[in-house]
């Protein structure tokens, strides 16, 4: 019982940020049906820019508190990743976007290979630690080890997603997104700004991918120039396992993805009588993703598809 | 302003000159090829190896080196393979067209082992003074030897130690699936059961991946008292947080590739208290480590790592020459089983294989934030 509380933790604490990556994802799949590939670097450079920041800061006043530190960067990776969000989509997608769906999917490739050039270069190939400088607050919650880090990510990542379900349902430019998302034509034609909303999107998901990047980074004590890609990869799964394109399914997908791969890496070994080991952990996301394609091509919760008038 | 251009012709004419006339003595120089990483991540420490290297080479030419009669003075081609398997090999058929009598390296298992057979069809030995992967000997070459102990030697000695000094008798491993920390994690797992530990949990990571929390819950309901990671510094530091994050009351141990500055970085305050081995002995216990410390960090800085190591090795091969009375290749290889040589990291043998027989093991523990010796084991 103990162990099942405790993986349900470790599950549920992986599956927030996968969610909070894989809202990036869907946001600008729901509105161009484009998949940026380069989400998973945004995530990196999030989590690098904060611990320069947090580097930087203690450099110039040492003895701040560890969490105003994280404060500040997380208030410095958000607003830079948000315009690197913005570059990516102004350099790289916006010219092709009426040539066929192939070529943007090589340039977000591409993109994705600049910037983790560009991060190794920078920051260069060995791991960097994240300094440990948030307190270390331990209880135990019906069996399972709980940390005041793994709360607060979870809480936050509930905030943020929180936020975007208001800021998409309830305000003008949620508004103009939908309909964007609904068809990019007819939009424009209501007098909608669709460059100006696309541009948003990519902000939107852009600083969501900054926040995920320095709550990885913070929990794994580490950052890398290498993390963004593996972890793009799992939150693309995640995305498309709650239908690709629908932020509610983005939400779910991110959650159960975590769940499964904490119960299933946990367990695998006992179930399978040591035949199949925990070195599947990578595995579990791929292989639901090919479940779904399979059993349910648009996802748990649908795949939001452009009503093309 | 002419006459400074006139001077700096003049100066390189004469520079040109000096090479031929050194180029005319070329049959009384011995190469020897020196290869490590000299560019990317590994540099410090492929420089260290090329130090060592020389420092040995300088030594013997300081005083005469006598052939068959023959006056003769080392030169040492260091290469760059830039501990890549596919530029090792290139670099190797460079040095081996050079024609070197022998090398000493390369630095890396996975750079040692593909140049192996190029240096073995063109019948010269390689020593390398720092590759521990069992693969590296096990090739079935005449011409591949080491100076430090493997990973066989190293994973047994870990055994030893977890379930004899530390007296774990439930033991959980993991290891990172790469060839050095499932080979080791192998080794350690064979010696702790033989020496009657119970192994109640082996799992698996990868070389890639930083959340270890599942694999360390499940490993967590198995009540271990020590936990084994075969693996690098990049996944022993996170993991070691997040096994203390869990709760997880264990001792935690692992190989070389923990044994580093790095490790404590990432781990921060949770390395107090992690042991890990190293092969071959602390510096300051070698036999002869104060002299060589003396005399290398006077011309080259503090050392790295494995410079005693290279130094010994190019020393084993001199030696080999001297036996032989000649330094072509075919002579000094038929020489190098025969080496018992009394080096600056203890005395030297070789088994069939071209393993060394005396290779010692080191085990460390981080106290106060930084590691310190426990116990050698030879």
């Amino acid at each position: 019982m103990d162990i099942l509380a405790q993986q349900l933790v470790n599950g549920l604490v992986l599956g927030s940020i996968y969610a909070l990556v894989a809202l990036g994802y869907t946001m600008v799949y729901g509105i161009l049906e484009l998949i940026n590939f380069a989400h998973g670097e945004v995530t990196m450079i999030g989590a690098m820019v904060a611990l320069a920041t947090i580097g930087f800061l203690t450099g110039i006043a040492p003895g701040l508190p560890g969490p105003l530190l994280v404060g500040g960067g997380i208030l410095v990776a958000v607003p830079a990743c948000m315009l690197l969000g913005f570059a990516i989509e102004k350099i790289a997608y916006r010219p092709l976007r009426k040539a066929p769906r192939l070529a943007p999917l090589i340039t977000a490739i591409g993109v994705s290979i600049v910037l983790q050039n560009l991060a190794m270069l920078i920051w260069g190939r060995q791991y960097i630690s994240f300094p440990q400088i948030l307190p270390d607050y331990r209880f135990v919650l019906i069996g399972a080890q709980v940390t005041g880090l793994q709360v607060f990510i979870v809480l936050l990542s509930a905030l943020v997603m929180a936020g975007l379900w208001l800021l998409v349902e309830k305000t003008r430019l949620g508004r103009a997104m939908r309909a964007t998302a609904q068809s990019r034509e007819v939009a424009s034609l209501m007098g909608v700004n669709v460059d100006r909303v696309i541009s948003a999107t990519f902000v939107i998901g852009s600083a969501l991918a900054a926040i995920a990047g320095v709550m990885v980074s913070a929990y794994y004590g580490l950052a890398h120039y290498y993390m963004g890609f593996l972890l793009g990869l799992k939150a693309f799964s995640a995305a498309v396992l709650g239908g690709i394109g629908n932020i509610a399914g983005a939400m779910l997908g991110g959650l159960l993805l975590g769940l499964i791969e904490a119960l299933g890496a946990g367990y695998i070994g006992d179930l399978t009588g040591g035949f199949l080991g925990s070195n599947y952990q990578d595995v579990f996301a791929f292989f639901v993703l090919i479940a779904v394609l399979v059993f349910r091509p648009s996802g748990l919760l649908g795949e939001r598809v452009a009503n093309r008038a | 302003m002419q006459s400074a251009k006139t001077m700096a012709m003049a100066l390189m004419m004469l520079g040109v000159l000096a090479g031929c006339g050194k180029k005319e003595s070329a049959d009384n120089v011995i190469r020897i090829g020196s290869v490590s990483p000299l560019t990317g991540p590994q540099t410090h420490i492929g420089k260290d190896n090329q130090n060592g290297a020389q420092l040995a080479v300088d030594e013997v030419n300081a005083k005469v080196l006598e052939l068959g009669g023959r006056k003769l003075r080392l030169e040492l081609l260091s290469e760059d393979d830039q501990a890549e398997p596919k530029t090792a090999t290139t670099v190797a058929q460079k040095l081996v067209d050079a024609g070197v009598v022998a090398v000493i390296g390369h630095l890396n298992s996975g750079t040692s082992i593909p140049a192996a057979r190029i240096y073995s069809e063109a019948g010269i030995p390689q020593i390398s003074p720092s590759a521990t992967a069992v693969a590296y000997t096990a090739q079935g070459f005449r011409t591949t030897f080491r100076v430090m102990a493997n990973d066989a030697q190293q994973g047994k000695a870990l055994g030893q130690f977890a379930v004899g000094r530390l007296s774990a008798k439930k033991i959980a491993i993991i290891d990172d699936r790469s060839a050095y920390g499932q080979g080791l994690a192998d080794q350690f797992e064979k010696a702790a059961k033989a020496a009657g530990a119970e192994i109640v949990a082996r799992e698996y990571t990868n070389d890639r991946s930083t959340d270890f929390t599942a694999i360390l819950t499940s490993i967590k309901g198995k009540m271990p008292d020590l936990l084994f990671y075969g693996g690098m510094d990049p996944q022993g530091g996170p993991m070691a947080q997040q096994m203390r994050r869990l709760g997880l009351d264990a001792r935690f141990l692992g190989g070389d590739g923990l044994q580093n500055g790095n490790f404590i970085k990432l781990a921060g305050t949770d390395s107090e208290g992690v042991y890990a081995s190293s092969p071959g002995l602390p510096i300051d216990a070698m036999p002869g480590g104060a002299d060589f410390r003396k005399h290398f960090e006077a011309r080259f800085g503090p050392i790295q790592l494995y410079a005693p190591y290279a130094y010994d090795a190019v020393n084993i091969l001199v030696a080999a020459m001297r036996r032989a009375g000649s330094a072509e290749p075919a002579k000094v290889l038929a020489e190098l089983p025969k080496t018992d040589l009394q080096g600056v990291t203890g005395p030297i043998r070789f088994d069939a294989k071209g393993d060394t027989t005396g290779g010692a093991v080191t085990l460390y523990q981080v106290k106060g934030g930084a590691w310190q010796v426990v116990e050698t084991v030879k």
